[in-house]
């Protein structure tokens, strides 16, 4: 799994960073998404992929190659 | 019920996309079928208001998928054919073209429509915001309009009066309220955003109702307010709250009442039918309250509820509502809600860096929480109102 996420859709919810802490976290200054992790171990696939699903920006975008 | 073969989703937005894909995720095997009125593919209303309206983003940016990941979803979308009824006894569903499909589950997920302004439909200048075609067509007057009068002063009408400020038109936000979004806000909140707006040269007009829309010629020239008073237009947005799209479901036989009414599960009134997203009003368990909400985020964390429920979970969904706006410089998330009595602190930042947290509690116990300019502190000060809903769980009454 690949993540990219788009900084300029992010709107800051914070959505992603409950669903799957260990992979996304939010800018101090104004909540933009960050990227912990671009290719994160599988146990983590389901968390992301949700986070992916409910992001309210689509602004999370997930690759297959590895 | 065992695991439904098939499922029909009608409405192709946030909410029944979410639905689809989180069956998908949760491992749904059978047909899966998405009817929608609109032509488009899926895409994001929040946007619309912001973005599109102030003509930062061009309207394909806003498309909620690509191609390729809806072909991955494996899931077919019948587009541009409105539902127009549905049998709830055998669950068909038949839309405008003569297209019917009959399937183990539907789900409902319609979403609301702006309510017109009485006398003022049909008339050139007037406008409503909900879809696409709707902000295109109002970014097309406003780039040519001096004057422009919004109608309604709640999430909606505030943040269009906002953007079309910053588009350097000459702006009157015309309001019932003592101050813009002040049930959604709370008066303190609501009294920041009200100056932030008078800021920036919109002129507000609180307490004041408008009576009707006057007109020349089949173009709007103005509103009349209750007291009176003429106000001067070349455009007017009426922005006056909306109502749940169920004329569809008329004879049904499903309950409707402000909404698809539902139980803790968001179950319908009958057998494999389902509500999600703006249109569904469900019993929250942890309110104590039926809840139908209009934001963003509630459309995909329902839609996971519902997609859990079809496959057999029985969880009820007791989210934390959460809303965002944005307006001139401001970012206002708001978690939980907000009572015009609660007690207000603020927690982190201060108000005249326009840059804080304020925590609202009801007989000392967390019911919100508001951020101003502040996304990630906000989101971690939502830990209360999770830590308080769980205590009032295990708590007798
Ligand atoms: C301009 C604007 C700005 C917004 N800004 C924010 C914001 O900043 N923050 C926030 O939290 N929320 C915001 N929202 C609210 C958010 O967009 C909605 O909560 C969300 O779109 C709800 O999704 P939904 O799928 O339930 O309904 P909708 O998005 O309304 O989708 C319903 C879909 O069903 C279709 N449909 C209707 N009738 C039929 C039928 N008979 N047959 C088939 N299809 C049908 C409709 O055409 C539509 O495509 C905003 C909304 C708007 C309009
Ligand atoms: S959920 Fe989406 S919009 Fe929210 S912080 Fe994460 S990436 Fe940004």
């Amino acid at each position: 799994m690949k993540i990219t996420v788009d900084e300029v859709k992010c709107c800051g919810a914070g959505q992603c960073v409950l669903i799957a802490p260990e992979v996304f976290d939010q800018r101090d200054e104004d909540g933009i998404v960050i990227l912990l992790d671009a290719a994160p171990a599988a146990e983590q696939h389901a968390a992301v992929r949700e986070a992916a699903s409910v992001c309210p920006a689509a602004a999370i975008h997930l690759g297959e190659e590895a | 019920m065992s695991a439904p073969e098939s499922v029909l989703v009608v409405g192709a937005s946030a909410a029944g996309l979410a639905t689809a894909e989180s069956l998908r995720r949760k491992g749904f095997q059978g047909t899966l079928t998405v009817l929608g009125a609109e032509r488009h593919l899926p895409y994001d209303r929040p946007p619309l208001s912001k973005q599109v309206l102030s003509g930062a983003w061009p309207p394909e940016r806003i498309q909620l998928r690509g191609r390729d990941e809806l072909d991955a979803l494996d899931a077919e979308f019948v587009l541009g054919d409105p539902a127009v009824s549905l049998d709830a006894a055998t669950r068909t569903v038949s839309a405008a073209s003569g297209w019917t499909r009959r399937t183990d589950v539907v789900v409902l997920a319609t979403g609301i429509r702006p309510r017109p302004f009485p006398g003022a439909e049909g008339l050139r200048g007037v406008h409503v915001l909900r879809t696409l075609e709707d902000a295109v067509a109002l970014r097309g007057e406003l780039a040519a309009a001096a004057r422009v009068v919004v109608v309604g002063d709640g999430v909606l009408g505030s943040e269009i009066a906002a953007t079309a400020r910053g588009l350097g038109v000459a702006v009157t936000l015309v309001g019932r309220q003592a101050t813009p979004m002040a049930s959604q806000l709370g008066p303190r909140a609501a009294g920041l955003l009200g100056r932030t707006h008078s800021e920036h040269g919109v002129r507000l007009l609180i307490g004041a109702s408008v009576e009707r829309v006057t007109s020349r010629r089949g173009r709007v020239c103005g509103v009349r307010l209750g007291t009176g008073e003429v106000l001067a237009a070349d455009v007017v947005v009426v922005a006056i709250g909306s109502v749940p799209v169920t004329d569809w479901l008329e004879d049904s036989g499903l309950v409707l009442d402000n909404g698809v009414v539902c139980d803790s599960r968001c179950r319908a009134t009958a057998e494999g039918i389902y509500a999600v997203g703006d249109v569904a009003r469900w019993h929250h368990e942890g309110i104590g309250a039926m809840l139908r909400l209009e934001n963003r985020t509630n459309a995909t964390e329902q839609a996971g509820a519902v997609a859990g429920n079809i496959l057999g979970e029985d969880r009820p969904y007791t989210p934390v509502p959460y809303f965002w706006t944005d307006q001139f410089n401001a970012k206002i998330q708001v978690h939980g809600t907000l009572a015009a009595d609660a007690d207000v602190e603020i927690v982190e930042g201060s108000e005249s860096d326009r840059r804080f947290v304020a925590l609202y509690r009801n007989g000392g116990r967390p019911t919100g929480v508001l951020g101003w300019n502040m996304p990630k502190q906000t989101r971690l000060h939502r830990q209360a109102l999770v830590d308080a809903a769980d205590h009032s769980l295990t708590l007798p009454r």
